[in-house]
């Protein structure tokens, strides 16, 4: 059984992930639930969906020290839902800022070296560059999928599982780049 | 095989199985995905309709045709829909009738958190309200069952995480309906008052057997009998109760919110030592307890406001809290939905902003246009609000200009009506419609005013310049927003005229497939920081040091930035696709 959320920015991909994660764990036979967020927060807003699967699964969500990893898509976001996971977590972290609308009109500010702050806190993390991968596996589009391997790489399920997920997932047309993608996020936790 | 599947998908899956035939429905989260996933079914006749009154009716004419029908909406939808609503409970049904409603506690993508379960005690007809997927497929089913055995409509209450959930279903065949016969029935389906007033007597007669229904019907059951503590709820705060308190106490999980049975809540109340009610929003469930004298904890010790949370219910029933490992972590700076990047709506909000008008907005992804650095939108109340509201302003002497800005979806839902009382009433209000050519917000539905259906055929589509000026209105122009230039000078001569204007900012969404961007731009050391371009509110634009930047993988092309600048620091990407 885990908890894995997915956070990022709303437009990143953070919904394709977690479905790929859910038909991966769904097809081991796990109880699953997927929660996810529509309309006005996928414009550029903070969104966070949750996967939960176990042997029976009653509340969709996923609170506050409760998270077993956290695929975050973006610094800010990391930073933003870090206490949602538990002592012994691990938050896997796209290193890329987005500035929000706050800290472009200048009424906040974004927050200098948030890998420092995150190891200062003791959260566990660990920061790569997946938009990179992403482009240098096809498309920046697959920096979602870049971050499921790497998630799929420090988990007990085989890797057959989470390929057949891409597969049933993604569109037809981006499977081959979606599994180099995957790949390529695999290996880095690997590493 | 057990499928991973959407709660509005299993709703969709639902109503499938249970041979329904004909669909309406207005998009709105978290209704909207019900709709599109109907769609799939090519036995089902399934079509977005323009607002959610037109599509209960539809629906009400399906079941008098004798056929299982089903509407679908979000919460403030159902308002819209009342009128039918509140008859359709007197006529009743031929074919099966489900009016799906979704609410949206917490207001993730929403305007009010009202309680749609008021409606089914207003209009004296059952609600049901699944917890997840597979109880939407199942509970979908019975909903037509209970809608032809007693003759009446019946609300599917959602709500966003059972909605926009996923958890397995096992789909089933369908199972086709044969078509009833319809014969006619003046006294049952002519509600004129002679009539209405017989039919009273049956809605009063219907509610008891559906309060003895609710006694004996699997919608409700009582789980883990025999404990201290006894828990009533249902909906989304049944899977809350479930994680927060397991095993430690007894359930009466109700699928039927309304009629209740008093016997059943008794006897549960009965069967235990203290008695909790847990629902989110208002104490529907809980005020009918109490009105039997019993005892009941809920609202004492939790919100009226949003959603709850396992940790709410824990913390409130239990007194339990959970150790959080990392709570000390600094606070993150918000991160509120923005225009995207390319979004038309940006560059009229950018114009609109310059000038100094008082700007009625309407419910859409222009909504965004209130947020900052834009700010120009003065009020937003509900659908198709902002003319009627510029006129009244207008009649009351608010000496601004008044300017209402309304969509292209939105406009055609409930615009036409306040533009033609404009019309009528000798108004001067400017009203800009922002078309884009698509129901924007909702995750891009087609719309009468774009020409083509749900299923993506081609039909007739409104003129929107046509259809203004056979209304009346004779000042009716086309203007592709970013022409800020022209559109500033259009805005400036037309709220200055004596008359009703109607300005049309035409350009498609962004987010639209084939949208053509020219290449990327980039911010040159010309750039002197004066923060002009930042007024426009992109998200690919930043500053640091003193300097503003583009983020390349924010910028999509769309070129808006360019002439903000003044000092020619706004230079185009060459090696840019």
């Amino acid at each position: 059984m885990a908890n894995i959320m997915i956070v990022g920015v709303g437009g990143q991909g953070t919904l394709l992930a977690s479905r790929i994660i859910g038909n991966a764990v769904a097809s081991m036979g796990c109880d699953v639930k997927v929660s996810e967020v529509h309309g006005m927060s996928q414009r550029g807003g903070s969104v966070v969906t949750y996967v939960r699967y176990s042997e029976k699964v009653a509340s969709p969500i996923i609170e506050p020290g409760q998270a077993d990893y956290i695929l975050a898509f973006e610094e800010l976001e990391a930073l933003r839902w870090s206490s949602y996971l538990k002592k012994d977590g691990l938050m896997i972290v796209n290193a890329n800022n987005i500035d929000p609308m706050p800290v472009i009109t200048g009424q906040a500010k974004y927050p200098e070296n948030i890998p420092g702050i995150l190891k200062d806190a003791g959260v566990p993390s660990m920061f790569f560059d997946a938009l990179a991968m992403a482009k240098e596996a096809g498309t920046e589009k697959a920096v979602n999928v870049v971050l499921v391997g790497a998630l799929a790489a420090g988990m007990d399920i085989d890797k057959e599982i989470w390929e057949n997920a891409i597969r049933a997932t993604v569109k037809p047309a981006f499977i081959d780049v979606n599994l180099k993608a995957f790949q390529m996020g695999y290996e880095i936790k690997k590493a | 095989m057990k499928q991973l599947m959407l709660g509005n998908d299993a709703v969709a899956r639902g109503a499938y199985e249970a041979g329904v035939k004909v669909v309406s429905a207005y998009p709105g989260t978290p209704s909207t995905e019900i709709t599109e996933c109907i769609a799939r079914y090519d036995e089902v006749y399934a079509e977005w309709a323009p607002n959610e009154k037109v599509a209960m009716e539809t629906a009400i004419g399906a079941s008098l045709a004798g056929v299982r029908s089903m509407c679908a909406m979000k919460h403030v939808g159902v308002n819209v829909a009342a009128d039918p609503l509140l008859t359709v409970a007197y006529t009743g049904v031929n074919g099966g009738l489900v009016i799906c409603a979704a609410d949206d506690p917490g207001m993730h993508s929403s305007q009010n958190e009202q309680d749609t379960r008021h409606y089914a005690r207003l209009a004296k007809i059952p609600v049901i309200e699944p917890s997840d997927s597979g109880e939407c497929r199942d509970f979908m089913k019975e909903a037509f069952e209970i809608s032809e055995t007693f003759d009446t409509p019946v609300i599917l209450r959602l709500s966003t995480r059972v909605s926009h959930s996923q958890s397995l279903v096992e789909p089933m065949e369908r199972v086709e309906k044969e078509t009833k016969a319809y014969e006619k029935d003046i006294p049952k389906f002519v509600m004129m008052p002679a009539n209405a007033r017989g039919r009273h007597v049956v809605v009063e007669e219907r509610y008891k057997k559906l309060q003895e229904f609710a006694a004996t019907t699997s919608l409700n059951r009582i789980e883990n009998p025999g404990k201290e503590i006894g828990v009533i709820t249902g909906g989304t705060s049944y899977v809350y109760a479930k994680e927060a308190l397991g095993d430690s106490v007894s359930y009466l999980k109700l699928g039927m919110m309304y009629p209740l049975s008093d016997t059943l809540l008794k006897e549960f109340a009965g069967s235990v030592k203290e008695l909790w009610c847990l629902e989110e929003l208002d104490p529907f469930v809980e005020d009918y307890i109490k009105s039997l004298g019993i005892t009941v904890h809920g609202k004492d010790k939790l919100s009226l406001i949003g959603e709850y949370t396992a940790e709410k219910i824990a913390a409130a029933v239990l007194s339990e809290t959970k150790e959080i490992a990392f709570k000390d972590v600094p606070a993150a700076p918000m991160r509120p939905p923005v225009l995207c990047p390319g979004c038309p709506h940006r560059a009229t909000f950018s114009v609109l902003s310059g000038l100094k008008y008082t700007v009625f907005g309407d419910i859409g992804c222009y909504t965004l246009g209130a947020a900052a650095p834009l700010a120009a939108i003065d009020s937003v109340v509900c659908m198709g609000a902002g003319i009627g509201m510029a006129h009244g302003a207008y009649k009351a002497g608010l000496d601004k200009k008044s300017v209402a800005v309304i969509g292209d979806s939105t406009f055609i839902h409930s615009g036409i009506t306040g533009l033609i009382n404009a019309v009528y009433n000798k108004s001067n209000t400017t009203i800009l419609i922002l078309d884009n050519g698509i129901t924007g917000m909702t995750g891009h539905q087609n719309n009468p005013a774009n020409g083509l259906t749900l299923k993506n055929e081609k039909t007739k589509q409104v003129d929107i310049v046509k259809l203004a000026e056979s209304i009346g209105c004779e000042r009716v122009f086309v203007v592709d927003p970013f022409n800020r230039a022209e559109l500033k000078e259009v805005l400036e001569r037309e709220t200055a005229v004596d008359d009703v204007s109607v300005i049309i900012a035409r350009r498609p969404c962004v987010l639209l497939p084939g949208i053509k961007q020219g290449p990327k731009v980039q911010i040159t050391d010309a750039c002197r920081g004066c923060k002009a371009c930042m007024r426009i509110g992109c998200p690919a634009i930043r500053f640091n040091e003193g300097k503003a930047s583009i983020d390349i993988n924010t910028c999509v092309g769309c070129g808006l930035c360019l002439d903000t600048c003044k000092f020619s620091a706004m230079e185009l990407l060459k090696e840019d696709k």
